[in-house]
């Protein structure tokens, strides 16, 4: 294949147990033939051997969701046409497309967020774990299925009741400060903030950095255990070193939540995306393994889009 | 050319500050420039002249004493006592009126911001409080007069046989709370617009419902605005005199209605320093401007208190914000 312009590739220092590009390990990618980009002309292997976060691969996926036909319209003005994906646990998914493609829309679908908006309206059937969600209530949906912003938007409290707000029921107070410790500090530990916030859990979220802020949001997110984590350009607000944190920790992640990441920048997509959907102007017009969109695309429009012709 | 010039002796001459010089202005334009200055300069001066007057006019006849005796009648100024009953009266009708206003503002500012539906209600009710805020205070006095005298409403003031007084502390809080309820609903309102949707979004997307969203953080987010409304909503229930008049009775000491602990005070007619300074201006029927002077001096003071107070939230405020 052949790159129109070779895109830029933000080199980092490679990792001691780096595994080189695109391992071939979930399930669904060792069903599919082997990518052929990744021995293709020099451009391509220079994209594809910028080094990914996967430090390994998790080997097992449980599928969460399952996308079917999914349409989304906002007063009739359609956003989203006709996706249907699967949202594995144990892979990272990863949005991406230009400006306006309805990538963020279909990550809200997930949750019914879309609903808020007015005159937004869903067809198609989006089951978790086989139920269809539209017929599970709204906040119990999002309870399993919980969304972190792009911008950094913790609420104006302490770290420790930033998290005790999730936990608690309905709005009241009911567990004590004391029952709700265990599980606030096990969320700051898995969104790896723990270390740095353990001295003094009464700080006021806001004035944390921004970086520190947005794992904030992820602890938040992991409180309630989720089965699956929407990521919306998470860093897209951040610095690249805050940035770099947040990639390796969402690959942690997805070994216990279904991980879906909407993001603008392709590198990020590769260093940390097991699958990558490929969507433009509300169509899905690719979705496979990280290797085969950025190394072999199928369509034309992919292969445009991965090697910066357009966006 | 750009930091410094130099002249043709070789001088290095620097160059003046970088802020512009009106000297290279129009005419006109400095004109109005002067004009500007003068008039802001004006308006601070007038402002300073009335504190100052009243000041002065306090410090001679303020008296401590006439912070603790009760008004009564007399010809005289040693007969006229002092204006704790109209102190009472003002503290009782602030409180009266926010604990009125501030609830149903409140949660009039929240339906507004976060429902506002049906859209025709919300646009009604919307215009409803903007014409609030323009009602003259008399009107809404008299108004009030109407509904307080019917005998349904009899248990909120005095009653002899089948006639209805109408006049009580609780009529006049009612109708002083729709003057701050104005100020309340906008400053609310606007506090909560100011929350990015992605911070309501962000509490809605791990499983809160609406209502602890509004409670746990769109409410305490907008405390200053709330805050900082009821402090201008209390400057005016404060600062009103034509509903104290025409809705308290214009006792001069507080007149119980019966012997019931709380509820007597409420329901029985009194006096607030407004009421208190008109009756004792020159044109009043007291008559004793020296007592009005140290009376609205009084009231000029918890006025400034509660400005100063307003203006301490709104620099507090900025302290914590998201990136938008």
């Amino acid at each position: 294949m052949e790159f129109l312009t070779p895109p830029p590739v933000r080199w980092l220092a490679p990792d001691a147990d780096d595994p080189g590009p695109a391992p071939h390990t979930s399930e669904r990618e060792r069903l599919q033939p082997p990518a052929p980009g990744q021995n293709g002309n020099g451009h391509a292997r220079g994209f594809l051997s910028a080094p990914r976060r996967r430090a390994r691969s998790s080997g097992f996926a449980i599928e969460r969701m399952e996308l079917q036909d999914v349409s989304v319209a906002y007063s009739g003005k359609s956003a989203v046409k006709s996706v249907s994906l699967p949202v594995r646990q144990g892979e990272v998914l990863a949005l991406i497309g230009p400006s306006g493609c309805g990538k963020t829309t279909l990550l809200r679908s997930l949750n019914r967020l879309t609903e808020l908006t007015r005159g937004a309206t869903l067809e198609g059937r989006i089951a978790l774990d086989g139920v269809d969600i539209t017929t599970i209530e709204p906040t119990l949906l999002r309870r399993r299925v919980t969304m972190v912003f792009q911008q950094p938007n913790p609420f104006p409290m302490s770290v420790f009741d930033n998290i005790a707000y999730v936990l608690r029921e309905m709005g009241s107070r009911r567990p004590r400060k004391r029952a709700l410790e265990g599980p606030v500090l096990d969320a700051l530990e898995r969104a790896g903030l723990l270390e740095e916030v353990r001295g003094d859990l009464s700080h006021p979220a806001l004035r944390l950095s921004g970086g520190q802020q947005q794992r904030l949001c992820i602890a938040r997110a992991l409180a309630v255990q989720p089965e699956v984590l929407l990521l919306d350009e998470p860093c897209s607000a951040l610095d690249p070193q805050s940035t770099q944190v947040i990639e390796d920790l969402i690959v942690q992640l997805r070994d216990e939540v279904a991980v879906v990441i909407v993001t603008h920048n392709l590198q990020q997509a590769y260093r940390i995306a097991d699958n990558v959907a490929f969507m433009y102007l509300g169509e899905l017009v690719e979705y496979g393994t990280a290797g085969s969109i950025f190394g072999s695309p199928h369509q034309q429009r992919t292969k445009d889009y991965v090697s910066g012709a357009f966006g | 050319m750009n930091g410094s010039a130099v002249t043709t002796a070789g001088a290095v001459v620097p160059r003046k500050k970088a802020i512009e010089s009106t000297a290279t202005w129009r005419r006109s334009d400095r004109l109005g420039l002067a004009l500007c200055w003068l008039l802001g300069i004006l308006f601070c001066a007038i402002a300073a002249a009335i504190v100052i007057f009243m000041l002065v006019q306090g410090v001679r006849y303020l008296r401590p004493s006439l912070l603790v005796t009760s008004p009564t009648a007399g010809f005289s100024e040693s007969q006229t006592g002092g204006f704790l009953d109209p102190m009472i009266g003002t503290l009782v009708v602030a409180v009266l009126g926010l604990a009125i206003a501030l609830p149903i503002g409140v949660t009039i500012a929240v339906w507004l911001s976060e429902y506002g539906r049906p859209f025709w209600l919300a646009r009604v009710t919307e215009s409803t409080i903007e014409m609030l805020a323009g009602v003259p205070d008399i009107v809404l006095a008299l108004f009030g007069l109407l509904i307080f005298s019917s005998p349904i409403l009899g248990f909120l003031s005095r009653t002899s046989g089948h006639v209805v007084f109408g006049r009580s502390f609780l009529a006049a809080g009612a109708m002083l709370s729709l003057v701050a309820l104005p100020l309340i609903v906008s400053s609310t309102r606007e506090g909560l617009q100011a929350v990015p949707a992605h911070v309501r979004e962000a509490s809605l997307a791990v499983g809160k419902t609406r209502f602890a969203t509004i409670r746990r953080v769109l409410l305490p987010t907008a405390r200053p605005s709330v805050v900082t409304g009821s402090m201008l909503g209390l400057g005016r229930i404060i600062g009103d005199t034509a509903i104290i008049v025409v809705l308290l009775g214009a006792t001069l000491t507080l007149n119980q209605a019966d012997n019931t602990p709380l509820l007597g005070l409420l329901k029985g007619t009194g006096s607030t320093l407004t009421s208190f300074i008109y009756q004792n201006s020159p044109t009043g029927e007291g008559n004793q401007p020296t007592k009005a002077y140290a009376a609205a001096f009084v009231l000029l003071l918890i006025v400034l208190a509660l400005n100063a107070g307003v203006d301490l939230i709104a620099r507090r405020r900025k302290l914590t914000t998201w990136s938008s």
